[in-house]
């Protein structure tokens, strides 16, 4: 195949909100789902006027970002005016930050999945600051604008041509996504436009130099999304290149119905956006000392705590880099030893499966769809201790996501705790073999396959609840005796 | 005497309403009544606001009758409609907004209504500030007082008409590149710059957002200072403007400058300047020297390079302030079956000729290829002309320059040639470009009984000193402010 | 014009930037306009400003910073008041091409 002979390169724009109670130059709410123009103002209207004052709280987060990527943070920086024109853009331009960015360099280390596998290391250029513009809505023969969104703060986090397939550019995604939830900076909600990204995509001959021409591929609003729309580029760019044909550079739209990339029809003059700095805003100076708070308050980050995770709980590589894709599952794990486990990895596996599954088969968050950490670790804690078995663990655990009652109540509820107690189970043992005098003269004569039923037909006896492991003791005396 | 009670200033009037000699709403239908007698000859007021003027002055007569009369009780001001004033329409003089009502104040509105003023109308302009002679109003120029040939200056032509012609106690205005001044000199009337960030923007309609500043029209610097002061100061909602304290400016005019050393820069005294305006201008530093101020020769060998370092910079700033004129949230629209189309109709149809010069030129300096050959330039020629002045401010405390090198000059005379226009303001310009503040005050009449004006520029912040200057200078009433021509 | 600063193309292009429609008769007179005033501004080019920093802003201080609170109340209808088209709380334009 054609395609070995390949390779991709590939660069990420990732426009990411921050998690703000207002916006980025006004008073305006910043949050999703008010009513149309309900969250708007003089300011993000941009009516005749107006001028920007800049959040705190915004800078903080964007510049928590760039600690995060072990970015630069630069002391004096610079906001530009961005101009386009766009019905969503009030200002008919965006402000921006383009020639001195608020951080500067620094990377992102993707997980190694695999024991002993290298991770691997994408760069960043840079992580701006800028305001998102409002939303477009479009109808048959018009479309409505709503403004809520204008003026939301975001930060724009770019990557180096780093990235060399699909896959990668979703596990950075991930990665990135992980990191930006554990800091507190973004919620990357992909689905309200929290998290939005474009990608730069060009291919050229293994070994060679020279990067090819590269498109640009925007709307693309969710990681499926943005592997899919990567491998359709890339193979479309190989098509060409092996019919012997050159790639234009141009910016593509990701159309998810069809699934296949599409050139823009405007946007023709969209490259000359005429930066200059934004004579509204003075200098962004950050004092050092600012940067030493927010480093000292900064949260464990993804990496640190997988780290930790192999180093001092002793999981796999693969183990921690699951549980830590997302800051409320590592917490939730954590939480859950907190109820004195001893059994790491079965902790582990549990939140892995079983809390995994609830949350996907519910499509809610995990603080919604399971039970309170503490309570998965007292069931997991009844299963340590002999008190259940890990089946009946399971069925409480479906119950409890329903019911939010605790552990101990749900399993007394269901009856679900195990009978250890010898009297109570050699009873029932006596009792089957009373029943089953044929079975038991064939087991005795060398048919040692029939044990299984024996302790079936105990468990029975016993509706499900004798412990497996006393069962088995007591059978097998009583069988050979 | 009612019929008299527009020609006050702000100080007598002021006294007159403490003490009850007449109302805030006499004054004010004073005021009103003038507008009706000569504002259909100068045109100086895109909106008149006789309703909402009258109850302002009513609400400032039972201040005034409860004893709690704040700075400006009841003084009628003509606000020029550039400045956003709730309820009220703002047009900035474009077709564009022919019809906009903003939904809030301007800081310095908000500060004037706390300060108890009475807005009489909206005054006319050049469209959005862009213009020496507000000519370029899409609600006809407005003309000179002294001379209804003649243009006003501009862009903020229709406050100071308003204020020579007495249909106001004073005026707002804002100051680009000789906004105030120029209209200032050729009205005859006091207009201040402030230092840049002395003054809110908040709610100014923007032209060159690194340049504008606020500032009054008065009939005297007293007046002049006693409105600054209200209108300055710290403004949370303008990231650009300054904490500093506000001072007392009328308490800083002391008459007394002696020992003042007096910047004289040889680059403005030179060909293009009018026999008459060399005169004038001469005639007051010889008073200056009689009042025991010493007359310093400086030097600003950046001044011919203003103009064309301003046009870059305020250009490319105007290109993208304007950009927000789209017709899609308020203003103009004219239809289109695609959103492209409505832009490119809408704003071909909203601004003027002028307006669509300066946007282009401002787009064309800002385009790729050219930001580094026009835009950079003209940043880095605008720190060459910074440090011309920071030298001379080392040397002496106050710059004595004429305002313009002519008189007003008739009405369409310039409007075909763009740029003999823009050299209207050749010696006004730099101020702005170095962030300065800069008081245009009447020094004298040429033949014609065109006034003539006097610039006193001052170092960043030095307001009490260029007052204290030209109130001296007054004191010694060489220039008795003729009636207008009317 | 021979010497013209700016070509008629350029005109255009800067005029799709700004989203101006020009008529034949602006196209000329802007190309004019236009060409006499950069020609004017040449003469910055007699300054040597290699060793020039910009000026962007005059002031000194570094940018203010407000804290993150919300001090808006919602109010639609006031701020559609001067739409020229809406529909209920939107703002209609005509569709728009992606």
């Amino acid at each position: 195949m054609s395609d070995n002979a390949y390779e991709a390169i590939i660069g990420l724009e990732v426009h990411t909100h921050l998690m703000t109670r207002s916006k980025l130059f006004c008073g305006c709410s910043a949050g999703f789902g008010a009513g149309p123009n309900e969250n708007v103002c003089p300011v993000c209207m941009g009516m005749p006027g107006v001028l920007p004052v800049l959040n705190r709280h915004a800078v903080e987060l964007a510049i928590r970002a760039g600690l995060a990527a072990h970015c630069e943070i630069a002391p004096e920086s610079i906001f530009d005016r961005k101009s386009y024109f766009y019905p969503d853009l009030p200002k008919g331009y965006q402000i921006s930050q383009y020639e001195l960015p608020l951080c500067k360099g620094g990377y992102i280390e993707l997980p190694a999945h695999s024991e002993g596998a290298e991770p691997r290391r994408i760069r960043l250029t840079r992580i701006h600051m800028e305001e998102d513009a409002g939303k477009n809505i479009h109808e048959s023969g018009a479309s409505l604008v709503d403004f809520n969104r204008s003026g939301v703060p975001l930060v724009e986090i770019v990557s180096e041509p780093d990235i060399r397939s699909a896959d990668e550019a979703g596990a950075y995604l991930r990665e990135l996504r992980s990191i930006l939830r554990y800091i507190e900076a973004s919620d990357g909600k992909m689905e309200e436009g929290g998290l939005r990204c474009d990608v730069n995509v060009s291919v050229r001959k293994r070994g060679a130099a020279e990067f090819g021409v590269k498109t640009e591929i925007k709307n693309l609003n969710s990681f499926r999304f943005v592997e899919k729309a990567i491998e359709h580029e890339v193979a479309r760019q190989i098509d060409i290149l092996e019919a012997g044909g050159r790639i234009a550079q141009e910016t593509h739209l990701w159309d998810p119905v069809r699934e296949v990339t599409r050139p823009m029809r405007s946007k023709e003059f969209a490259n000359d956006y005429r930066y200059f700095p934004e004579p509204d805003l003075p200098p962004l100076r950050v004092p050092p000392d600012l940067v030493e708070a927010i480093k000292t308050a900064m949260p464990e980050l993804p990496a640190d705590q997988r780290a930790r995770f192999v180093r001092e709980l002793g999981l796999t590589a693969y183990e921690a880099a699951v549980l830590t894709q997302d800051r409320d599952l590592g917490a939730y794990f954590e939480t859950m030893l907190a109820a004195g486990l001893k059994n790491h990895r079965t902790a582990a596996n549990w939140v892995m499966t079983e809390v995994l599954r609830v949350v996907n088969e519910a499509a809610r968050p995990l603080a919604d769809a399971a039970p309170l950490a503490i309570e998965s670790g007292e069931l997991l804690k009844l299963v340590e201790t002999g008190a259940i078995s890990l089946n009946a663990a399971k069925t409480a655990f479906a119950a409890m996501c329903k019911s939010g009652k605790g552990a101990d109540a749900t399993v007394a509820e269901l009856g679900l705790a195990q009978v250890s107690d010898e009297g109570a189970i050699a009873a029932a043992c006596d009792q089957v073999i009373a029943a089953e005098a044929a079975k038991v003269a064939e087991y005795r004569g060398g048919r040692d396959k029939l044990f299984g039923f024996f302790v079936g037909q105990v468990m029975k006896a016993m509706g499900g609840k004798g412990n497996p492991k006393v069962v088995n003791e007591i059978l097998k005396r009583k069988l050979s005796g | 005497m009612t019929s008299e009670l527009n020609r006050m200033t702000i100080a007598e009037a002021r006294d007159g309403l403490a003490r009850r000699d007449f109302s805030a709403i006499e004054l004010t239908r004073a005021c009103l009544e003038q507008i009706k007698l000569v504002d259909p000859k100068i045109n100086a007021f895109i909106t008149v606001c006789a309703h909402e003027a009258l109850e302002q002055a009513a609400a400032a007569d039972r201040r005034l009758a409860a004893g709690d009369a704040p700075a400006l009780c009841g003084i009628p001001l003509a606000i020029k409609d550039i400045y956003a004033t709730r309820g009220v329409r703002t047009t900035c003089a474009s077709k564009m907004l022919e019809n906009f009502v903003p939904p809030f104040d301007a800081t310095v509105i908000a500060r004037l209504r706390e300060a108890g003023a009475v807005f009489i109308g909206k005054a006319n302009m050049d469209e959005f500030a862009m213009g020496s002679s507000t000519e370029n109003s899409a609600f006809g120029a407005t003309r000179n007082p002294h001379n209804v040939e003649r243009v006003p200056g501009g862009s903020s032509g229709g406050s100071a008409a308003a204020v020579a012609a007495d249909e106001c106690l004073g005026a707002l205005g804002t100051d680009t590149g000789g906004s105030i001044r120029l209209p200032a000199a050729f009205c005859g009337v006091a207009g201040i710059k402030p230092t840049y960030s002395r003054v809110s923007r908040y709610g100014v309609i923007a032209y060159a957002s690194s340049l504008d500043q606020v500032g009054p029209f008065a009939k005297t610097v007293r007046d002049a200072a006693i409105l600054l002061r209200t209108l300055a100061g710290h403004d949370p909602h303008d990231s650009t403007c300054s904490a500093r304290p506000v001072p007392d400016y009328e308490a800083a005019l002391t008459g007394d400058v002696r020992g003042m050393r007096i910047g004289v820069p040889k680059e403005y005294f030179g060909a293009g300047m009018e026999p008459q305006v060399e005169t004038a201008i001469r005639a007051a530093l010889a008073s200056y020297e009689r009042l025991g101020a010493t007359l310093v020769e400086i030097s600003l060998p950046h001044t011919e390079y203003a103009i064309a370092a301003y046009y870059i910079v305020a250009t490319a700033e105007a290109s993208a302030n304007l950009a927000r004129y789209d017709g899609i949230r308020y203003g103009l629209r004219v239809e289109a079956d695609n959103t492209g189309e409505l832009y490119n109709r809408t704003r071909a149809a909203g601004f003027g000729a002028e307006v669509k010069r300066r946007i282009m030129l401002g787009a064309f300096v800002l385009s790729a290829g050219y930001y580094d050959a026009y835009y950079l330039k003209g940043q880095k020629v605008r720190t060459l002309i910074r440090g011309d002045f920071d030298r001379a401010f080392a040397r002496c405390d106050v710059i004595a320059t004429p305002v313009a090198p002519t008189t007003a000059f008739k009405i369409g005379e310039k409007m075909a040639d763009p740029l003999q226009m823009y050299l209207s303001d050749i010696f006004t310009i730099s101020v702005n470009l170095a962030g300065l503040p800069g008081l245009s005050i009447p020094c004298g009449f040429d033949s014609d009984g065109l006034p003539i004006g006097l610039q006193l520029i001052g170092a960043p912040f030095a307001e009490e000193t260029i007052l204290r200057a030209g109130d001296a200078f007054e004191r010694t009433g060489a220039i008795t402010r003729r009636a207008a021509i009317l | 014009m021979a010497d013209s600063k700016i070509s008629v193309e350029q005109v255009r292009h800067v005029a799709r930037l700004a989203r101006l429609e020009l008529s034949a008769a602006d196209e000329t007179a802007l190309q004019a306009n236009l060409s006499e005033i950069l020609q004017y501004i040449d003469q910055l080019n007699r300054l040597d400003t290699s060793a020039v920093a910009p000026t962007a802003q005059v002031g000194e201080a570094g940018t203010p910073m407000r804290d993150d609170v919300i001090a808006n109340r919602p109010d639609p209808e006031a701020m559609l008041a001067n739409a020229p088209a809406r529909a209920g709380h939107l703002f209609k334009v005509p569709r728009i091409i992606e």
